[in-house]
C-alpha cells in the first residue's frame, strides 16, 4: 500500500508500473449521468488520457485511482474492495492511489452528499468485470480453448478441465489488444467473496504509525510557512496594518495583504511568510491590523433568532410543497398544536485544521491539500487568477476530517495566491482559532410547526422554516424555495398526509454558512421528528406505530419492526425513558430508538442508543458500523454541546477549550443493526446522523414530560 | 536562535531553534517527521503527545528548550514495525476513521498500558479524557485498549 497523490504525468513512474499495461477507464462523455468504459487503445479517439482508474501492469500488480477524498469514511477501502470483487484480485494486491481532479477522467469527484459508493459502484463492478473478462479472453485464446472453460480466481486466470493457470501479468499484454466487451454479467450478492464482509480497511495500519499524509504533513522542496490574520467579522477587508514587531520575529519572511474568494464575495487577511509554521503564527499574533467593516450588518446570536421567531410568525414564505388545505385546516381546527423548534449554528471541527500547500510557477499552479472537492478547486481557481483548467493541478492528500468543510475553495485559492505573491512554495497554516471562527458554519435555523390531528392520525400539517439558503452564497437564486426544505423528512409521509404544507422563509445574514455532516437533514429532522412525536402524543398512539401507520411503505415498515426487535420497543413501560426518530438522508434510512434515565447527580444520561441503518447495497458492514458510531458522537454533540454563537458579527468561540467536544467519557453504548435488502446503495457517511437529537429528546420527553425544543441543551440541567 | 540537539526516537537531530518554540513544530518542520499533530495548540486535543521520557506531554504547549537532553518518543518511534500492542490491536478493532487524531491517542494508551497493565473502563476514561476524536471513534478506542492489554499479557507471559 502507498500514501500518495500525483500529477498525471508522472503517473508511471510513481506508479512502478512495469512494461505493458492494461488499463481501462471511464469516460464521461459531456454532462452524461453514466460513463461509457474506455480501453487504452481506444482513449485518444474520446480525447481523453488512458491512465484511468484500473491498472494491471505485466507483474500483475494493479492500481487503481480512488477518485474521491478520504476524510474517514473509507472510500480508501470501499473503492478497492469494489474492484478486486469483480476482478478477482486479492485486496492486498492492489494499490491505492489518489487520483487528482479532472472531472473529465473521474466524473463528478465532490466527496459530498455520501455519494462515493453509492454514486459509482455500478461503474466501478462493470470496469472490474470487463477488465476480467479481458484476462480471460485472452487466457482462452493462448491456450486455444473455448473462454467458457475459463474462469479467473486470486489474480490468476484457471483452465477448469486442465487446472492450466496464468497470472494476470503474463495476459495483460495480449488483453490490452482486445476490444472491450460491450457487456458484461456481473455477480450476484449471493456470489460476493468481498463485498458485504467486514474486511479490514487498507489505510489503518498508515494511520498507526505516523505513515499516513495529511494535508498538513504534506512537505515540497523550498515551501515556506504561512499563517493568516484574516478579518473576524467573516466578510470584511483590511483598512491597515502594522507589522513592525511581526518582522522582528526570527524566521518570518514576508508580510502582505491577500484577498481569498468565500463565494461570491471575498474576504481580506495579512499574510505572515516565514521559515518555520511556529515563527508565522508568531509573526500573525504580532500583527497590528485595522479592518474595514463598513457595509455589512455586524448580529448577535440573539437577534438572528429574533428575527427569524418573528418572520414565522408574520411571514408564509416560498411553497416547497403544498397540498390539500393545511392552512385552512388549521385555523378552523378547535385544537392545534403550534410549536417552534430552535437549532444552532454549528462549527465542522474536523481535528486537522485548514491547510493547503501550493506551487505557483510561470506557467502552472500546483495544489495539494486535505480537499474534498478537487474538481471545485480546479475551476475555481482557474477562473480566479486566470491560469488555464490544465495547468491547475489539485492532489488530495488524507484528510483529517472534512464533514463539508473541506469541500470549499477559499483555503486553497488563499495558499495559491500567497505562492505567487513570493514565487515560491508555500503551505499555509490556519491555526484551530482559525479555522473555529471563520466559517462558513451551518446555518442555525428556526421552524414553526402546526398541526391538527383527528381519528388518531395526522389531518393537516404545516411546517416552516426560516434560516439561510446555502445556495445564496454560491449565487443561488432567491424567489425558489430552498431546494433542502424537507431534506431528511421521510417522502411517504407526503402520500398520506392530504393536507401539507412545506414553506420557506427567505432568510440572510452576513454569516456564510455551507454544508455540514448531513446538511439540512440535520437540523429538519430534529423539528419534524419531534413534531411528529408531539403529534403522536395528541392522538393518543404509541409513536413507531404512528409512524407506521402514515408511512405505507414496505420498506420502511421492516425498518420499524427491526427498530421494535432490537430496541424491545413493544415491552417497554410507559415514562422509561424511550424516544424513537426516522430520517432519510442521502438515499438512506435510519431509525434511533434512545434510552434515558434520571442520572444520580442530576439531569438525564443516556443507558443505549439503538440505530437501525437502512443504506440499501453496502460494501463493508464494519465501515458502515463505524460511519454510524461516528454519527452519533456527532450528532451527541450537536444536540447537547455545540452551538457557535455570534456578538457583534464575530464568532465567539475560538478553540476545544470553551467550544468543548464530546470526549470519551460522554459516549453511551451504541447498537447498530444494518437492513439486508437489494436496494441500490444508499449514502453511508451521513445519514445516521438527523435522527438521534429527536430521538434523544423524544426519550426525555418520555422519562420527564420535558419537551425540548431548542438544541443545544444540557443533559446534566434537564 | 539557538543550536539544539533532540533526541527523537533514538537519534540526535542537531536543530537551529527558537529555544520558546513548541516542540510540536520542532518535531514537525525541523526534524521533519510528520507522525505528531497539530489539533488545537492549546493542550485541549491530544493531537499532538509525545513521550518525554516515557512521559506521555502535550508537545505543543511543551517548550522546545525542556527536550533537550531528554528522549523523545514519537508515533513513528513507538515500534518499529507499527506493531506495538496498542498499534496491533488498532488495527486489529480498525479504530481509526480520518486518522488524524490517533497518533495521540495511541501515544496516550502506550502510556496507560505501561502504568496499569490491565486498566478498567475508569482507567480508560481517566488516560483518556483528553484526547479528543471528531469522527467518533471512541468506543473503538475503549475496546482497542482492554485488547491491547490483553495482547501484551501475552506476549509478556509467552
Amino acid at each position: 500500500m502507498e500514501n500518495q497523490t500525483l500529477s498525471r504525468r508522472n503517473f508511471l513512474k510513481t506508479s512502478g508500473m512495469t512494461g505493458a499495461v492494461l488499463s481501462l477507464g471511464f469516460y464521461w462523455p459531456g454532462n452524461a449521468k453514466s460513463a461509457k468504459i474506455v480501453h487504452a487503445a481506444e482513449a485518444k479517439n474520446f480525447g481523453v488520457e488512458m491512465n484511468s482508474w484500473v491498472h494491471i501492469d505485466t507483474s500483475g500488480k494493479v492500481t487503481i485511482f480512488d477518485h474521491r477524498a478520504e476524510m474517514g469514511q473509507g472510500s480508501y477501502q470501499a473503492v478497492p474492495q469494489i474492484v478486486a470483487e469483480e476482478l478477482e484480485v486479492n485486496l492486498n494486491e492492489i494499490n491505492v492511489v489518489f487520483a487528482p481532479g479532472d472531472n473529465k477522467k473521474y466524473g463528478n469527484q465532490v466527496t459530498g452528499g455520501s455519494s462515493t459508493v453509492r454514486g459509482s459502484y455500478k461503474n466501478l463492478l462493470k470496469l472490474s468485470a470487463t477488465a476480467r473478462e479481458m484476462l480471460i479472453q485472452a487466457a482462452a485464446t493462448k491456450w486455444g480453448v473455448d473462454k467458457a472453460e475459463c474462469y479467473a480466481e486470486g489474480g490468476h486466470v484457471i483452465h477448469k478441465p486442465s487446472g492450466k493457470r496464468f497470472h494476470y501479468g503474463e495476459l495483460v499484454e495480449a488483453a490490452s489488444r482486445l476490444e472491450a466487451p460491450k457487456e458484461v454479467v456481473l455477480k450476484k450478492r449471493s456470489e460476493y467473496k468481498l463485498i458485504g464482509k467486514p474486511l479490514r480497511r487498507l489505510d489503518t495500519p498508515l494511520k498507526t504509525n505516523g505513515s499516513a499524509v495529511f494535508g498538513l504533513d504534506k512537505q515540497i522542496p523550498g515551501m515556506m510557512y504561512a499563517a493568516v490574520e484574516r478579518n473576524p467579522r467573516l466578510r470584511g477587508k483590511v483598512k491597515s496594518f502594522d507589522d513592525t514587531k511581526t518582522r522582528q520575529i526570527p524566521g518570518v519572511k514576508h508580510v502582505f495583504k491577500v484577498k481569498m474568494g468565500v463565494f461570491n464575495t471575498y474576504r481580506e487577511g495579512v499574510a505572515v511568510v516565514a521559515e518555520s509554521t511556529w515563527a508565522a503564527i508568531q509573526g500573525k499574533k504580532a500583527l497590528k491590523v485595522e479592518w474595514d467593516d463598513t457595509g455589512f450588518e455586524h448580529l448577535d446570536t440573539e437577534e438572528i433568532y429574533k428575527r427569524q421567531r418573528e418572520a414565522l410568525q408574520t411571514q408564509e414564505g416560498l411553497a416547497f410543497k403544498k397540498q390539500g388545505e393545511p392552512s385552512e385546516i388549521i385555523a378552523k381546527a378547535a385544537k392545534k398544536i403550534d410549536v417552534t423548534y430552535e437549532t444552532p449554528y454549528q462549527y465542522h471541527a474536523a481535528m486537522e485544521p485548514l491547510n493547503c500547500v501550493a506551487h505557483y510557477q510561470d506557467d502552472k499552479l500546483e495544489i495539494w491539500g486535505p480537499i474534498q472537492a478537487p474538481e471545485w478547486v480546479q475551476d475555481y481557481i482557474s477562473k480566479e487568477m486566470s491560469i488555464p483548467k490544465e495547468k491547475v493541478i489539485v492532489n488530495m492528500t488524507f484528510l483529517g476530517g472534512g464533514f463539508g468543510r473541506k469541500a470549499f475553495m477559499d483555503y486553497p485559492h488563499e495558499a495559491s495566491v500567497i505562492s505567487k505573491e513570493i514565487k515560491a512554495p508555500v503551505q499555509v497554516v490556519w491555526t484551530r482559532e482559525d479555522d473555529a471562527t471563520q466559517g462558513p458554519f451551518r446555518p442555525g435555523i428556526t421552524y414553526r410547526c402546526e398541526g391538527v390531528v383527528s381519528n388518531g392520525a395526522i389531518d393537516a400539517l404545516k411546517v416552516k422554516m426560516a434560516g439561510q439558503n446555502n445556495d445564496h452564497w454560491r449565487g443561488g437564486k432567491k424567489d425558489t424555495p430552498n431546494r433542502s426544505t424537507s431534506e431528511g423528512f421521510l417522502k411517504p409521509y407526503m402520500d398520506s398526509i392530504k393536507n401539507l404544507a412545506i414553506m420557506d422563509i427567505p432568510f440572510e445574514t452576513p454569516i456564510p454558512t455551507m454544508w455540514w455532516r448531513s446538511v439540512y437533514a440535520s437540523t429538519n429532522g430534529f423539528a419534524y421528528e419531534s413534531f411528529l412525536d408531539e403529534l403522536a402524543l395528541e392522538a393518543g398512539k404509541d409513536p413507531l406505530e404512528f409512524r407506521r401507520a402514515h408511512l405505507k411503505d414496505e420498506r420502511l415498515h421492516k425498518l420499524i419492526d427491526k427498530m421494535e426487535e432490537v430496541s424491545g420497543w413493544r415491552e417497554r413501560r410507559k415514562g422509561e425513558g424511550f424516544g424513537t426518530a426516522i430520517t432519510e438522508c442521502f438515499a438512506s434510512t435510519v431509525g434511533h430508538v434512545v434510552k434515558v434515565s434520571k442520572a444520580t447527580n442530576g439531569g438525564v444520561k443516556i443507558d443505549q442508543v439503538w440505530v437501525v441503518m437502512d443504506c440499501g447495497w453496502y460494501v463493508n458492514p464494519d465501515t458502515v458500523r463505524a460511519q454510524v458510531e461516528g454519527s452519533v458522537v456527532m450528532g451527541l454533540g450537536a444536540a447537547t454541546i455545540h452551538e457557535v454563537k455570534f456578538k457583534d458579527g464575530m464568532a465567539v468561540d475560538s478553540n476545544f477549550s470553551t467550544y468543548q467536544m464530546p470526549r470519551i467519557t460522554d459516549i453511551p453504548p451504541i447498537e447498530i443493526h444494518i437492513m439486508e435488502n437489494d436496494a441500490d446503495a444508499g449514502g453511508v457517511g451521513e445519514p445516521g446522523l438527523p435522527a438521534f437529537a429527536p430521538a434523544l429528546t423524544n426519550a426525555i420527553f418520555d422519562l420527564t414530560g420535558k419537551r425540548i425544543r431548542r438544541l443545544p441543551f444540557s443533559l446534566a440541567a434537564v | 536562535m539557538a543550536k539544539i540537539t533532540l533526541n527523537i526516537n533514538k537519534k540526535d537531530y542537531p536543530l537551529e531553534a527558537d529555544p520558546q518554540m513548541p516542540l510540536l513544530w520542532a518535531i514537525r518542520d525541523l526534524a521533519g517527521l510528520k507522525g505528531t499533530k497539530y489539533g488545537c495548540g492549546v493542550a485541549q486535543c491530544g493531537a499532538c503527545v509525545v513521550h518525554l521520557d516515557g512521559e506521555a506531554v502535550r508537545s505543543c504547549v511543551t517548550k522546545v528548550s525542556r527536550a533537550v537532553g531528554k528522549k523523545v518518543v514519537t508515533i513513528e518511534g513507538l515500534s518499529e514495525t507499527n506493531s506495538h500492542p496498542v498499534q496491533k490491536a488498532w488495527q486489529e478493532i480498525d479504530v481509526p476513521q480520518c486518522g488524524y487524531c490517533h497518533s495521540g491517542q495511541i501515544m496516550s494508551a502506550a502510556v496507560l498500558l505501561r502504568e496499569k497493565p490491565d486498566p478498567t473502563d475508569q482507567d480508560i476514561d481517566d488516560a483518556m479524557a483528553g484526547n479528543i476524536c471528531r469522527c467518533g471513534t471512541y468506543l473503538r478506542i475503549r475496546k482497542a485498549i482492554h485488547l491491547a492489554a490483553e495482547m501484551q499479557k501475552k506476549t509478556s507471559q509467552g
